[in-house]
Order: C-alpha cells, then structure tokens, then sequence
C-alpha cells in the first residue's frame, strides 16, 4: 500500500477520496495524530500557522511541530481514552517565524469502528484576528494603546494619524506615566516605516562613554575594549524610528551630535571616518521642562528647535476628566480577566477616592492601583479597603520611609497642584538628593551599602551622584 | 577553540520551546570537537528571560534550541551568542552532529519511521 492509499477514504463517496485533499481546503488547522501522539497528517491550515510542511512533521512527535504551552505543560493527551470527552483549551504556539500566536486547541479521540482508541483529531484555530478586533472593540475612543476622550486627548488622537504619515521628527512631552512610550510606538506602528525597527534607547540609563557608543556605534579598535564593529541604535533603526526617551539626560556632548545626524542624516561610528546615511526617523520624549533646561544651560536651543517640528505634550491625568472612569474600567477589565477574579466594579466609596485623587504618577500610577485592588479583592465590588493604603490614609500620600520634614511636605504639596512641572522637578530632585545623602551616612560612605538601602544598582547611585554633584 | 553550548531540553530531547524549558543542558566543546564540562542545571522555573541571563552570565557562545521568539533570539544575537533553532531531535544526536561540525538551524534528527 502506497502512501496516498494509506490516507484515502473510503465509503463516502463511489469511489475513495485523499483525506489530505479534504483537510486541505478546511480554513481550521488539523491534525491527526497516532495513539503515541505522533503526526501522522497536519492541513494546510497547521503548514501556514508552524511553519513545517507535512513532510517535516510527518512521524514526529507532535510537540515537536505544534509547540504549544500546552504540549510542553501538561499535553491532555496523555490521559485521553476512547471514552474521554473532548478537550478544548486557550494557549500559543511558536511557529518557525518565531512568532508566539495565540491559539484555541481542541483535541478529541479517534475510535475505530470497534470503538477502540485509533487516535487522536487535533484541530488548532489562530486567535489572532479575534484578539485584534477584541482590542479594537475595547479601544474604541483610542490610537494605539492609548485610551481617551477628554477634549485635550481627542485632538492627540486626530492629529496622530496624519503625523505619523511624515518622516519629521517629534517631541513628546508630559509628565512620567502620561504614556509617552505609548505614544512613540502608536506613531511608529501608523507610519510607513512600521514594516521596520523600532529601537528603544534611554538616554539617561547609560554613561556618557557608553552612550555614544550605543547610539552610534564603534569600530573594532576604535577604544580599548571595541574587540569588534558595533552598528548602534542608528544603523538597527534603518528604514525604522529611532525613540530617544528622557532626551532632556543627554549629555551635552552627544546632543552636538544628535544635531549633527537630525541635519545631515549621516552616522559616524566612533573609530570611523566614513559615514553611513540612515534612514531613521527620530522622535524624543521628556518629562523635562526642555525651555527652562535651556535656560540653564543643560540642554542646546539648537536641538529643541530641530526636535520641536512636532510636539505632543500629554495631559497629566488629574486634568483628563472623565478619562479616569473610562481608563480605570479599562484596566479593571484587563486584570480581571488576567487574574480570572469575579470583580463586579468598584463601590461608591472606593470609586469617589480614586476621583478624589491627582494621580501624581498618572496612567501607569492608576494601572498600578487597579492591579493591586483586583489583586487584593477576593470577589465582589472593590472596596476602600482594597485600594492600596497610602490612598486611605491622607498622612501617609508619598511620605517615604525616613524622610521627613520640609522638602518632603513641601513635593506633597506641590504635587497636589497642576501646572508647576518645574517646582516639582527642582523639589522631587533636591528630595532625591536628600535620600542619597541620607543613605550614604547611614551607609558610612560606603556606596555599595548606600545602594543597598536604596534598593538601587551601585552603577545607578553613581550616575545619581554625580548628577547632583555629591561626592563621597 | 573551546566553545560554550547550551541546549534547553525536555526530557531527552532538544526543549520544543526556548521559554518553557526547565533543564537546560551546559557542556564545553573543545577544539578538537571533545566534549568536556558537561553539566545539567535546573531552573526554578520556566522563563525566557532569567534563560537570557543563564545563558549570558555563563558566558555561552551557541544556543541550540527549538521554538524561540523572535525578541529573545534577536536579543542574544545581539549578545552575539549564535542561535542554532528549530532543531528537533535527541539530545545525544543532535551534540554529535554538533560536535562534528554538521548541525544546522532547522535540522530535525528524528527517526521519523520509528
């Protein structure tokens, strides 16, 4: 008996039809596995989705082509009789594009006609184009991933589309949590140059040195340690955008530079005397007050005015209006079903305290909130009791442990209040100032210790250190 | 050259997923193909990330695996450790092949008739 004889079917029709040829043409991924979970046939569907054809996967184990989460974590097959109910379960698969996909699998018992086990039928459906259309539906007032409709919000979402189409270069302004980084990604994904890289790079996470290298890459040689070519962040954003987030921690130095390729769209490698043109469109992001940086003479006028061509400045929360009703039900929906938690909302109280509050930390400040009520409600309505305490308890809003006194109440203050982005910068930083200061007594000059306390890596307190001038 | 590999695995076999592996398997091989240093470590649990930290702190010059996503696998080339997917097969053969110079990304050395 020849291969196609051992897949042919028989008794339907006149005369013996290929069970491939039937699977085939149906748009749902199938496959037929022997009682040792071996592949005996995989459809077209399955070929598409994993990526190995029939030929590859024939005879093989079957985690090894359908690779589910399920396959690997607890395959149900394992106790499926002749007599077992089907299975239907939610999980992903990583195909041969790498990509994750996720995936509804449903397996079931094949039974020969003595109804004796023969089998298995697996058939795996691709929920991509149902999540999609789930997230377009749950983000009807949105772009991207961001949510809204307050006025100030509703003009972002007009005008973002139609700048996305250009290639100039743009400014995102606002205050941590407002969803700067979304908003880049949301510009990237509507412009032409989706199809290329979209490369993160935060200028204040790295020393200056390693900066430079990291963004414009080295030569092999070019300094002690540069073992090989590195292209940087520039050249891996070719034919892509390049997001520079807290571009108000440039280094002077690097900013020349940075003005320097947004003229001539030319990088140079450090060690590198030739240039290579870079079609990259760059768009920055700061919660800085870039003006009064200038002002002061941290930031380079020049490059605010190359960078400014378009500029978003993103409302702080507490100004969004009814925005905080519509993001809090967004994220309630998210956690709940992500914690698959029987959460029916939240009750009067608990609602007006959150209304009540300026959300100094804005969107991700909110997110944070909902997680951990969702997390700490066992069912039911989310009451004042499950929103974290520093919410509760008026007296402990952003005292942080050990620190007291004037600077301390005097950010709570200000924070409180809208519109004075600078005080709360100079405030929040002579604050941070303080705690380094603080730790590093406490820590008897050792900065490893000083670190220690603050929770932070010692290569961050250096960098803070040296930003607020403290030697130790 | 001494050359450092790991290879997730489940069970006996090469892991069909780089983030759900739990056991990983570490060897040297040197020069001459030999393998020397061979050890197993097991992780706490399942997770491509703290993987990534393995396989960089280990200082790792070839991963050789099966399903990976396309973030992780990027990232390590990045790292300019060399990523040898989609490899489908017995621990054993596939280190043999390895070793001999012949393993491809892609390969899948399974009997497929047993």
């Amino acid at each position: 008996m020849n291969a196609s004889q051992e897949s042919q079917i028989k008794g339907l029709f006149p005369f013996p039809i290929d069970l491939p040829s039937l699977t085939d043409e149906i748009p749902l991924g199938i496959v037929v596995l022997d009682t040792d979970r071996r592949i005996v046939l995989i459809n077209r569907a399955v070929e598409a989705l994993s990526g190995f054809s029939m030929g590859d996967a024939s005879g093989l184990p079957c985690f090894n082509i359908v690779r589910s989460r399920l396959c690997v974590q607890k395959c149900p097959l394992k106790e499926m009789g002749a007599n077992s109910e089907p299975v239907c379960i939610e999980s992903d698969l990583i195909n041969r594009e790498r990509e994750r996909i996720p995936v509804l699998i449903n397996l079931s018992p094949i039974k020969d006609t003595e109804g004796r086990l023969a089998g298995f039928l697996e058939t795996v459906e691709d929920l991509r184009p149902l999540r999609e259309a789930d997230a377009t539906m749950s983000q009807a007032y949105g772009f991207g991933g961001l949510i809204g409709k307050s006025q100030a919000m509703a003009k972002i979402f007009q005008t973002l589309p139609l700048l996305a189409q250009s290639d100039s270069a743009v400014l995102i302004t606002g205050e941590t949590g407002t969803g700067k980084d979304v908003v880049a990604e949301a510009i990237h994904q509507a412009s032409n140059r989706v199809k290329g890289s979209f490369v993160k790079v935060n200028c204040g996470a790295l020393p200056e040195t390693l900066l430079e290298s990291e963004l414009f890459g080295h030569r092999k040689g070019a300094f002690t340690g540069a073992v090989e070519n590195k292209p940087g962040r520039f050249r891996l954003a070719h034919n892509g955008t390049l997001y520079l987030t807290e571009i108000g921690d440039l280094p002077l130095a690097l900013q020349v530079k940075l003005l320097t390729f947004l003229d001539d769209k030319v990088v140079y490698s450090l060690g590198s005397t030739k240039g290579f043109q870079a079609n990259v469109r760059v768009i920055a992001a700061t919660h800085r007050n870039l003006k009064l940086m200038v002002k002061d003479g941290m930031f380079r006028e020049d490059l605010m005015f190359r960078l400014n061509v378009v500029r978003f400045h993103l409302p702080p929360l507490r100004d969004r209006g009814d925005d905080i009703r519509l993001i809090l039900d967004h994220f309630l929906n998210i956690f709940k079903s992500r914690f698959r938690k029987d959460i029916k909302g939240l009750s009067k109280k608990a609602l007006r305290i959150l209304l009540d509050y300026s959300f100094p930390g804005n969107v991700r400040e909110l997110r944070n909130i909902v997680e951990y009520a969702v997390n700490i409600c066992p069912k039911g309505q989310i009451q004042p009791g499950h929103l974290p305490a520093y919410l509760t308890e008026p007296e402990s809003h952003y005292s942080l442990p050990e620190i007291t006194g004037e600077e301390t109440s005097g950010w709570t203050a200000s924070s409180a209040q809208s519109g004075k982005d600078h005080g709360e910068q100079k405030t929040w930083a002579s604050l941070e100032r303080d705690i380094i200061i603080q730790a590093l007594v406490k820590a008897r000059g050792r900065r490893s210790k000083a670190a220690a306390i603050l929770g932070w890596g010692r290569s961050t307190l250096w960098r803070k250190m040296k930003h607020y001038g403290i030697n130790a | 050259m001494e050359q450092r590999v790991l290879i997730p695995l489940y069970n006996d076999q090469v892991a069909p997923r780089f983030d759900l592996a739990t056991e990983v398997h570490i060897f040297s091989m040197a020069g001459d193909g030999r393998r020397i240093e061979e050890k197993t470590v097991v992780l706490p649990r399942a997770s491509a990330e703290q993987l990534c930290h393995l396989i960089l702190t280990e200082k790792i010059q070839t991963v050789i695996c099966g399903g990976i996503e396309d973030e992780y696998y990027k990232y390590l080339k990045w790292k300019n450790v060399s990523v040898l997917d989609d490899v489908i097969g017995f621990y054993d053969t596939v280190v043999d092949r390895f070793c001999s110079g012949t393993l491809e990304a892609g390969n899948i050395l399974f009997d497929q008739r047993d």
